[in-house]
């Protein structure tokens, strides 16, 4: 057999009606599978504040992750995140449904991992590698030399912070950032005190864009000392930070703009 | 009397230092006070003047102002039960300033979000005064209380959950319990005005409280305008409690216990009742606020929970009590 068909072929035993309901195999199961091998995603995978494949969701069916529509979809594999509906998942496993487990990617080599993953799920390896090799090319290109890396924090709603070991700490560090929420001393995710955050005097602050209806838990973001952090260089976290899929790419993109920005300074 | 005032004043500075120099980044006391009075270069003083006074300031306005409507309400409806948690007035604000938020009202001005829960608390006093009656018996006054809290907590979860923001359904814990963190000085500066109109309308009652102790017959008989006395505590009231909820969330019992607890102190006298109450209202916010910070610093503990843990206990005695004395 020629490799070249490989790749955009299914396999003989690969599945032929993947549910998938979590927004972060949604978007993997859409860069990976083949045409009509999917028959519907997540809610979320349509609203574009989570979702960088908005467009493409819109193409397929949504689920709410629900034991009954996903079973009634008569799926041969249903994907699913490891904290998404548990209840459901349960239900769906002692029905019969063969169900595959995704793990939040928490480091940029999850990224490559989960894609893996997913093409041997799916039967399309092939597909998977190529995607891996882009994303691979696409990261050493932001290895360029960095002359100074500027003190940034991750601060969204109830001053919730990513350290070094998550997905987006290390959108940050690649981006030419050193990590304030490193320095104290948050090495996962964690709610940082708006204190703490002054106290370390970062130089730019990135934080999320607020939802409409306003809340409380967002209110944060817009006290003055935070404000007057921000400045000009406001970053913002985007649908591009949410899961780990090639997307992450344009975040690191975005992040090491407002780098040079600063730099510039 | 001199020696209450001395004693309440005295632990309102104490606290007010002590909630300024408590919190997450752990610094020298005396560098802290440089820092909130003379300024200087660095974070310190950031920290200082755009967290913790805000914070501390907002203790001092709301306990006191809770303090003194809870002691104005109970002196006019004779009823050591009336609280603004309690009877609904706070749960009305609640619901005025979640409405206000949610439908964007609130970001039309300063004055739009205070003013939007000085309505809700508004319909909350009228509505329990209406129910229970001028001299409601503490029955009919508590039963009031309750079903107007349940409607309004009830409509505050819903408009809540009906949000389009992700995290508004997790805040029905905060409008119920309340809380001051993170606060800054733009919510000291919305709610001051209206604490302070407010809390000048409820202060000026004392002389028309203590002659309603002799009945409504002898008040007026005294040249009290009793009308015009219900109205002043209305407003006032509805002015102190919207304002609070609106930057706090709805704080319960503060209202309840500090009048209990300083009325053998000012010999009974509902008019001495009003300023002591707002200076224990204060002491016992500042307090409450400073203890969610050293129980449990990493999470934002409600002050709602301690203010209940002292009140709902001394709430069960006065119902005991009262039950008692109507036997």
């Amino acid at each position: 057999m020629a490799v070249g068909l490989i790749g955009s072929a299914v396999k003989a035993d690969a599945p032929l009606r993947v549910v998938s309901m979590n927004l972060c195999t949604d978007q993997l199961a859409m860069l990976v599978a083949s045409d009509g091998q999917l028959v519907s995603v997540s809610r979320l995978a349509r609203d574009p504040r989570s979702s960088a494949m908005v467009e493409q969701a819109r193409g397929f069916p949504v689920n709410h992750a629900q034991t009954e529509e996903i079973y009634l979809m008569r799926p041969d594999l249903v994907l699913a995140g490891r904290y998404t509906a548990r209840a459901t998942v349960d239900m769906l496993t002692r029905l019969g449904v063969p169900v595959a487990i995704f793990d939040p990617a928490n480091s940029l080599e999850d990224v490559a991992s989960r894609l893996t993953q997913m093409g041997e799920a799916l039967g399309r390896e092939g597909r998977a590698a190529e995607i891996v090799t882009q994303y691979r090319d696409g990261l050493t290109e932001f290895q360029a030399e960095v002359t100074r890396n500027p003190r940034a924090a991750l601060f969204s709603a109830n001053g919730y912070t990513s350290g070094n070991h998550t997905l987006a700490g290390q959108i940050l560090l690649t981006a030419g950032f050193a990590n304030v929420a490193a320095e104290a001393g948050y090495a996962m995710a964690g709610n940082m005190p708006l204190e703490v955050l002054a106290l370390a005097q970062p130089e730019a602050v990135i934080t999320s864009r607020p939802y409409p209806g306003g809340s409380r838990a967002e209110e944060i973001m817009d006290h003055p000392l935070v404000q007057s952090m921000r400045r000009n260089t406001a970053g913002f976290t985007d649908h591009d930070w949410v899961c780990g899929t090639p997307f992450v790419l344009r975040a690191i993109g975005n992040l090491a703009k407002l780098r040079q920005e600063l730099e510039a300074e | 009397m001199k020696r209450l005032f001395a004693i309440l004043a005295a632990m309102m500075v104490l606290l007010f230092l002590g909630s300024l120099v408590i919190g997450p980044a752990k610094t020298g006391i005396g560098e802290n006070l440089v820092a909130l009075l003379a300024g200087g270069d660095g974070p310190l003083p950031l920290i200082m003047r755009e967290i913790r006074l805000p914070r501390a300031l907002l203790a001092v306005m709301i306990g006191g102002g809770l303090g003194l409507a809870g002691a104005a309400m109970q002196g006019y409806l004779r009823n050591p039960l009336a609280d603004p948690g309690l009877i609904g007035v706070s749960s009305s604000a609640a619901l005025g300033a979640v409405l206000a938020i949610q439908t964007g009202f609130a970001a039309m001005g300063s004055l739009a979000l205070p003013g939007a829960a000085l309505v809700g608390a508004l319909a909350g006093v009228l509505l329990v005064m209406l129910l229970a009656g001028p001299r409601g018996s503490s029955l009919t006054l508590i039963l009031a209380g309750i079903a107007i809290s349940a409607l309004a907590a009830a409509l505050t979860s819903l408009v809540l959950n009906l949000s389009p923001n992700p995290f508004a359904s997790n805040e029905i814990i905060f409008w119920m319990m309340g809380s001051l963190a993170d606060r800054s000085m733009t919510h000291v500066s919305i709610a001051l005005p209206f604490i302070l109109t407010g809390g000048a309308m409820l202060a000026s009652l004392g002389r028309g409280l203590d002659a309603l102790t002799l009945g409504e017959d002898a008040a007026e008989a005294m040249g009290i305008n009793l009308h015009r006395l219900r109205l002043t505590l209305i407003l006032g009231t509805a002015a102190v409690v919207g304002a609070s909820t609106a930057v706090a969330g709805a704080i319960g019992f503060v209202g309840l216990v500090i009048p209990h607890i300083l009325r053998g102190f000012v010999g009974g006298r509902p008019g001495a009742l009003l300023w002591a109450s707002a200076m224990g209202g204060a002491v016992m916010l500042l307090a409450a606020d400073i203890a969610v910070r050293m129980v449990l610093p990493d999470r934002d503990l409600k002050l709602g929970v301690l203010t209940a843990l002292v009140g709902a206990p001394l709430f069960l005695h006065l119902i005991y009590r009262t039950r008692r004395a109507g036997q």
